[in-house]
């Protein structure tokens, strides 16, 4: 109804603090990652802390990278660290002292409260600042498409693409060398001698 | 004109380097350090998206997407090795691996 009260709150637009907002979010979601005793619960917390700060990279105007951030970082690197976490088992986690009971207690939610808690907030976040047409209006003034990314990476950065894709072709070579049990050798098992 | 000052932008940055190094300076358990790692990576990208958002240039992305790819390798790697140290100690303390100590 009264727009000047909207525009500027204490001095800052809505659309800096959604900003402020997401980066407390982010940095809160960090420290839990650092100071955190269980892995399953630090990842997920890292998970929120990625999810943060794409919820800034969409604030400040860049939509492909937000989207990047999601499916990359925390949709397949995070995933990486799921199935690491699963190969090494419990063994190096302390809830395994946890009280094994499955009555609904304080111990019992606080395991996924916290992170599902700053997931919902950012949800409500981005919600809001898609719904709210002051803040739209400044996105879409200064918003860098993927198209202009794209121009560039196939343009002056082709050299730097062709770099990163020899880099990911050498992590991928290096992750099978290592992560191979030990004593297993595939020549090994085609020697002839071994048909006996 | 990005509506966010670069000041700010870059304050967040530092301060989540800053939560991501002393993660891997403090911690001992060698997935941890790594999660860290990733914090730091990330927090270098928030630098460059909020560089590029303010002078209006797409090169920041460009910079990102390279980070992404290299915190791609680098979490590759560095789990394969994680899975080495935890078939070979049982354990991933970062202070057993001190055999290249003089």
């Amino acid at each position: 109804m009264n727009d000047n009260t909207m525009v500027t709150i204490m001095g800052f637009s809505p659309l800096q603090l959604m900003f402020y907002f997401a980066a407390l979010l982010a940095i809160v979601a960090s420290l839990k990652v650092v100071t955190g005793k269980n892995t399953v619960h630090a990842l997920l917390y890292l998970v929120v802390s990625l999810l943060a700060v794409a919820v800034c990279f969409y604030l400040m105007g860049a939509p492909f990278a937000a989207g990047l951030e999601v499916i990359v970082y925390a949709g397949a690197i995070l995933v990486l660290f799921v199935f690491a976490i699963m190969m090494f088992g419990l063994s190096q986690d302390e809830t395994i002292n946890a009280p094994q009971t499955q009555v609904f207690t304080l111990s019992n939610i606080s395991l996924w409260f916290g992170p599902s808690i700053i997931a919902m907030l950012l949800l409500a976040q981005l919600v809001f600042s898609i719904e709210n047409s002051a803040i739209q209006e400044k996105l879409t003034a200064n918003i860098i498409d993927a198209k202009q990314v794209g121009i560039l990476l196939y343009g002056p950065y082709l050299l730097a693409v062709e770099i990163a894709s020899f880099l990911l072709l050498a992590g991928l070579i290096a992750g099978y060398h290592f992560a191979k049990p030990e004593g297993v050798s595939i020549d090994k098992q085609d020697e002839p001698g071994r048909h006996v | 004109m990005s509506a966010i000052p670069l000041s700010h932008i870059l304050i967040l940055a530092c301060t989540l380097f800053t939560i991501g190094f002393i993660g891997v300076i403090v911690r001992k358990n060698t997935l941890f350090i790594l999660m860290s790692l990733e914090v730091m990576l990330n927090a270098v990208g928030v630098a460059f998206i909020g560089a590029g958002s303010v002078w209006q240039q797409a090169d920041g992305q460009v910079m990102f997407i390279l980070i992404l790819t290299l915190a791609a390798a680098e979490v590759a790697l560095g789990l394969a090795l994680l899975i080495q140290m935890q078939r070979r100690f049982n354990s991933l303390d970062i202070d057993l691996l001190s055999k290249l100590k003089g």
